[in-house]
């Protein structure tokens, strides 16, 4: 029963131990069994107030943690940058002390400069939850992704993933490199050269640039969106060339004599990296990954509130 | 530290036999109980009563479920200590039913309190009752009380109730430690 979360923030990945991540499964396995029952709701967070700032857009993250909030029946506000007063020049620790002298207990932020968590976590009292900080990482993400493999799969260690896509903008694929290492996995990245950055495999990845011989080597394939907002300049020809070599679609998964799970951290933008049949066929988890999302950050939220009183 | 034994080996037979003839003086064939053992520590009480009565009745039909208290309990983030959720098992509509709530020690009525909310959060019981191994009396934090007791003792606040079993310890022992 001692059992206890070993950071008073969830700023990456690459800070948590393998008893953490486990420790969130075990706490989200619970969660999943509340959030499918008739009274979706437990009072745990009664007294804690959460602040859910987002200084890029999301749809499923936000939702996802709003509605993990709710069940846990924390008090919570939401600011979104467009709406507020960093349009008008007021700096980041300024809008978060701010809503902290409102007496709010737990933010959750995303962020496009990486490391805007960690800078926020040394120089504010509360604790936070990174959401999403830039190119850098997207924890919570890799928590359902790998929990969602372990739920589809029985386990993680020892299970080959690969992740295909813009590997250099994708937070997702760095916060998920981590967590799939610690948990015994092993990881390959996928993609064009240019969207893979160099000496990624001094943290323990394989590279690979063809996309058969890669999903010949996975059990899960965790196919990523090119991240066009964040590519300042061209890293390929074109959307369709792209789409020709490293687009998931249902020839090339016939081609296969295995199967294979196919994972999508979305928003998808179907048929470039992944054709409509594939994304919703029966191998497709992309809508457990979802479901599960909301389980995993309620117990990353209840066990991070757990540590104040 | 001293240790005093109130319970052990025959007595402790004797004493969860009794319990099961109670309850199924009350409960008849159990078509509409249920048996929810409270975990982490209820649990071994109620899978023994579980078992009695599924022998007694020779039935194989007694609704039987576990439950969990973690995220209701009303200390959560005032200790020290982080409260791990345990596994939580009710698979039977909770709708009308008579519940009867197992837990081995009863002592501020803190569990219970939170017990009647997870309860009630699966529907609405027509009726529950409290079973518990040890009552310890006169140190009830709030109004409740036991329906079914196996063994009531007279403790100081800073004394120590512990039950161990057989599936978790060697025997199946109930003491007090006193300092």
């Amino acid at each position: 029963m001692s059992k206890k979360f070993s950071q008073p923030h969830l700023l990456g990945i690459k800070d948590i131990t393998r008893d953490d991540i486990e420790l969130v499964f075990e706490t989200a396995d619970n969660f999943k069994a509340i959030i499918n029952r008739p009274i979706k709701k437990v009072p745990s967070l009664r007294d804690v107030t959460v602040a859910n700032i987002f200084f890029e857009n999301s749809t499923r993250t936000r939702i996802s943690f709003e509605l993990a909030q709710k069940r846990l029946s924390a008090d919570i506000v939401n600011l979104t940058a467009s709406s507020s007063s960093v349009s008008k020049g007021e700096t980041l620790i300024d809008t978060v002390n701010n809503i902290l002298a409102m007496k709010v207990d737990m933010v959750v932020m995303r962020h496009p400069a990486p490391g805007a968590c960690q800078f926020l976590a040394k120089h504010v009292d509360a604790q936070i939850i990174n959401a999403g900080d830039g190119t850098h990482e997207h924890p919570t993400q890799a928590l359902l992704d790998a929990y969602s493999i372990r739920e589809k799969l029985g386990d993680v260690k020892g299970k080959k993933i690969v992740i295909v896509g813009d590997i250099t903008h994708s937070r997702v694929a760095l916060s998920n490199i981590y967590c799939l290492k610690k948990l015994g996995a092993e990881v390959m990245v996928c993609g064009p050269t240019t969207l893979i950055p160099k000496h990624i495999e001094s943290i323990g990845v394989k590279v690979e640039h063809d996309l058969m011989k890669a999903l010949n080597w996975c059990d899960v394939a965790n196919m990523l969106r090119i991240q066009l907002e964040r590519q300042d300049i061209k890293y390929f020809p074109s959307l369709r060339e792209y789409s020709m070599l490293y687009g998931l679609n249902k020839e090339r998964l016939d081609k296969l004599n295995k199967e294979i799970v196919i994972m999508h951290p979305g928003p998808i933008n179907r048929g470039v990296e992944i054709t409509s049949d594939v994304a919703d066929s029966a191998h497709s988890i992309i809508l457990d990954q979802v479901e599960n999302g909301v389980a995993t950050r309620m117990a990353v939220m209840y066990l991070l509130a757990g540590q104040k009183g | 530290m001293n240790t005093k034994v109130i319970l052990e080996k025959k007595q402790f037979d004797i004493t969860i036999d009794r319990l099961c003839f109670e309850l199924i003086e009350k409960h008849g064939d159990f078509s509409n109980t249920a048996i929810v053992g409270l975990q982490p520590r209820g649990i071994y009480l109620s899978r023994r009563i579980y078992k009695r009565i599924s022998e007694i009745l020779n039935s194989k039909k007694v609704l039987y479920g576990e439950l969990d208290i973690a995220f209701y309990r009303d200390d959560y983030r005032r200790g020290n200590e982080q409260i791990v959720p345990s596994e939580m098992n009710i698979s039977f509509a909770v709708q009308d039913k008579n519940i009867v709530v197992i837990d081995d020690v009863l002592y501020t009525g803190r569990t219970i309190r939170s017990a009647l909310d997870a309860l009630t959060d699966f529907g609405r019981p027509n009726k529950v009752e409290l079973l518990v191994l040890v009552d310890r009396r006169y140190s009830r934090h709030l109004p409740i009380q036991p329906d079914y007791t196996g063994i009531s003792v007279d403790t100081r606040a800073n004394d120590k109730v512990k039950v161990e079993w057989k599936e978790n310890a060697k025997n199946d022992l109930v003491h007090i430690l006193t300092n």
